[in-house]
């Protein structure tokens, strides 16, 4: 009888001993379909380098997100779509809750996945591409476009213009050029672009850039005979200097050349030398090393040897930034939703899910982040999973980025009214009934 | 009509471009019989090999960043870096498929051209580079000012260097010992073998060539658009002018190169506004292939005559 009972307390003093040390051992899992090898290898590089070294800097100093470590594994896509979905099978199940959350940022991969993700229950999380109309919650409750889309950005675009005018009704009778990547992702600009002419009276000029984009002469002597005040500059790769220099052969000045996010990073910059001096583009992070943030990464990350770039001086570069905002948003929802399903557990895809649609980055919280005006305040609910739709801009100084603006806002009631629009056409089309946000809690 | 002769002439001079790409595929073609689908990759390679360079050397030797002894240096070790790499496609690649079809040696060069990448990016890094030769890319002032034609120093600059490589091939090609061994083995490997030929050191010899001519083309794509993955898109836009020129002739390249680059641009810009635009990319092709219905041996190909 007391040999039984001995063996009965062992075996409870083992199972609490077990149960705890699981609990010191859990974490939570974050696959990521990255490119560092290919054509956009120079951006995958800097993007998922931040983003790492931000999770790592979370390991380090913190100990994990409330005690539970955070554990990734990279799959290589190259920017390719097969590539990226095969990535999105194999992270699915990793890790002991399976994937936590799917960030694919690639516009293609993420319509490749949009229907999986919902039948799987993991949140894909688009910031600053994917497909617009998702940033309605209601008829996307498994996909988030965070902090701006790509509709918000065109508006702020223009905002910006009508600042540099003295006044929005200035922007009357001005001719716009947008010179975008003829592709999917270029034309998404075209049908805000139309709204916002016709709002405020100027002339939109499209001309199409045949991908890769390496080769501009035809579209620049056609922009130089329309002789455009403003050129929004909607390019991708290549496609970004190639257009910088050649607004420099035309005499185009380079301060009315304003370049979309996917085209303000210093990739798009150094290769156009001299000639991208004065070059303005939007951006919904900051270039920069002086922000706590990015202090504390080299302070806990590189100060162990445990940093992610091998090229050091790109740390607090435009995509290494943004990588740093992909990390700060991903484990921002990882803690929210601690805060719901326990404190110090490791969550499933479906459990990030809610934290993600709860999150609020207020300005305490981005202070507290040491991330004040690296990006915008954020608050995401069930029916807008966008946020801010705010962008900063930044002007290359010949040698590096120069945040000359605070946060623009976008034309939020237009921008709104055509997400709402679209995802209800979405939603028609698929069969889909839109949540009621009123029931969710 | 300004207008019109500043499209034209831009695109002549983009056409030249092309066919600096263009000049390296030739040389193997007419060598080993060989579509070089690496050549893309080959121009990104010897271009970051520079750039690379250009960034240790000055750390190695102590020398200033922008001094003319780096640039050379830089230039004669990517050089090197270029013969080595053709003998050593001639040595792993090649030579085990010597008297294979060309089908299987086309399909050994898309292997290599993955290899090539992949070496190149390991080696230097992903990062983008800038690349400055000195020569500013802006229109010529006298002809903007009285004629309102903008022509881009630069462009010119880059078909002066195209007309001295095809120049300096044409001599290599008609009065030395190795370009008559050349023609001979383009004529007929067999013959060539029978009377001497070494083969091998033929192809090595192309190999080494063609990576001249792509470090060449590389730094002129990489000093206007960067150095950086894209340079190995340069290969898209030499495929047309071959088709158009013929895969064994320089002169053809040339040709070629000047009517693609011409039609292209005057395309996109009196054609495109009524399709859309961004013809760019597709018209280039359209036209040759309607040029391959009437002549499917290209502009100054060889005529292939079969016996039944």
């Amino acid at each position: 009888m007391k040999l039984k009972k001995t063996v009965l307390l062992g075996a409870i003093i083992a199972g609490l001993l077990g149960s705890s040390l699981a609990s010191a051992n859990e974490e939570q899992f974050i696959g990521l379909p990255s490119y560092r090898v290919g054509p956009y290898a120079a951006g995958g590089s800097g993007l998922f380098g931040g983003w790492i070294d931000y999770m790592q800097l979370v390991n380090e100093r913190d100990g994990g997100v409330n005690g539970v470590k955070l554990s990734w594994e990279e799959c290589e896509t190259e920017y390719n779509n097969a590539r990226g979905v095969e990535c999105y099978e194999r992270l699915k199940k990793k890790g002991s809750t399976g994937n936590s959350v799917f960030q694919p940022v690639s516009t293609g991969i993420t319509y490749s996945v949009l229907e999986k993700v919902a039948q799987d229950k993991i949140p894909m999380v688009t910031i600053g591409y994917g497909r617009t109309d998702a940033a309605d919650g209601r008829v996307f409750p498994w996909v988030f476009p965070m902090i701006t889309t790509y509709w918000s950005q065109a508006s702020a675009i223009v905002n910006y213009m009508g600042q540099k005018e003295g006044g929005m009704d200035k922007l009357k009778g001005k001719k716009i050029g947008l010179l975008y990547h003829d592709s999917a992702y270029g034309k998404e600009s075209h049908a805000i672009m139309d709204k916002l002419a016709a709002k405020h009276g100027f002339e939109v000029i499209k001309i199409a850039v045949a991908h890769p984009g390496n080769e501009q002469q035809s579209q620049w002597l056609q922009i130089r005979q329309a002789k455009p005040d403003y050129v929004v500059l909607w390019g991708w790769g290549v496609m970004n200097p190639t257009a910088i220099k050649a607004a420099a052969k035309t005499g185009f000045p380079r301060e009315k050349l304003i370049g979309v996010w996917w085209s303000g990073a210093e990739e798009d910059t150094i290769p156009a030398g001299p000639a991208a001096k004065g070059f303005v583009a939007a951006g919904f992070n900051v270039a920069g090393a002086n922000y706590p943030v990015i202090a504390d990464i080299k302070k806990h990350v590189y100060g162990k040897n445990k940093g992610n770039m091998e090229d050091k001086t790109r740390v607090g570069s435009v995509y290494y930034n943004r990588g740093v905002v992909h990390g700060i948003i991903t484990v921002e929802a990882i803690r929210k939703a601690q805060e719901k399903y326990g404190k110090g557990k490791a969550l499933t895809g479906e459990q990030v899910r809610w934290g993600f649609e709860n999150l609020n980055l207020d300005d305490a919280r981005l202070k507290a982040l040491g991330a004040t005006g690296f990006l915008p305040p954020l608050k995401i609910t069930c029916a807008d999973h966008e946020g801010p739709g705010k962008v900063k801009f930044q002007q290359w100084d010949g040698n590096q980025w120069k945040v000359i603006t605070d946060w623009v806002d976008s034309d939020r009631p237009l921008v709104r009214g055509m997400i709402e629009e679209s995802a209800a056409a979405y939603a028609k089309e698929k069969g889909i009934k839109p949540r009621d946000c009123s029931k969710e809690s | 009509m300004q207008f019109f002769i500043e499209v034209l002439v831009g695109g002549l001079l983009s056409g030249v471009m092309y066919a600096l790409v263009a000049l390296g595929f030739v040389l193997i073609y007419k060598a080993s019989g060989v579509f070089n689908f690496a050549q893309g990759a080959m121009v990104f390679f010897a271009a970051l090999t520079f750039v690379g360079f250009q960034e240790v050397l000055p750390g190695w030797l102590g020398l200033e960043a922008d001094s003319g002894v780096v640039f050379w240096l830089a230039f004669l070790l990517a050089f090197i870096a270029m013969i080595v790499l053709g003998i050593a496609t001639e040595r792993i690649v090649l030579r085990p498929l010597v008297n294979q079809p060309h089908i299987t040696l086309f399909m050994a060069t898309i292997g290599l051209t993955y290899v090539v990448e992949g070496i190149a990016q390991m080696t230097w890094g992903a990062n983008v580079r800038g690349l400055d030769l000195g020569i500013v890319d802006e229109p010529i002032a006298w002809l903007m000012d009285n004629y309102e034609i903008g022509v881009s120093k630069f462009d010119l600059f880059a078909a002066g260097v195209a007309a001295s490589l095809v120049a300096l091939l044409a001599l290599l090609f008609q009065y030395t010992k190795v370009g008559r061994a050349l023609r001979a083995v383009a004529d007929d490997h067999q013959a060539a073998l029978s009377i001497g030929i070494p083969l091998q050191t033929i192809w090595r010899v192309v190999w080494a060539v063609a990576g001249f001519v792509a470090l060449v083309a590389g730094m002129i794509w990489g000093a206007r658009n960067g150095v950086q993955f894209a340079l190995t898109f340069t290969a898209l836009k030499a495929l047309p002018v071959l088709i158009l020129g013929g895969f064994t002739s320089v002169p053809g390249a040339i040709v070629g190169g000047l009517i693609i680059g011409a039609s292209e641009k005057l395309a996109e810009v009196y054609v495109g506004p009524f399709v859309g635009g961004g013809i760019e990319g597709w018209f280039p092709y359209m036209l040759a292939l309607a040029f391959l219905l009437f002549r499917p041996e290209g502009l100054f190909g060889e005529k292939h005559i079969d016996r039944v």
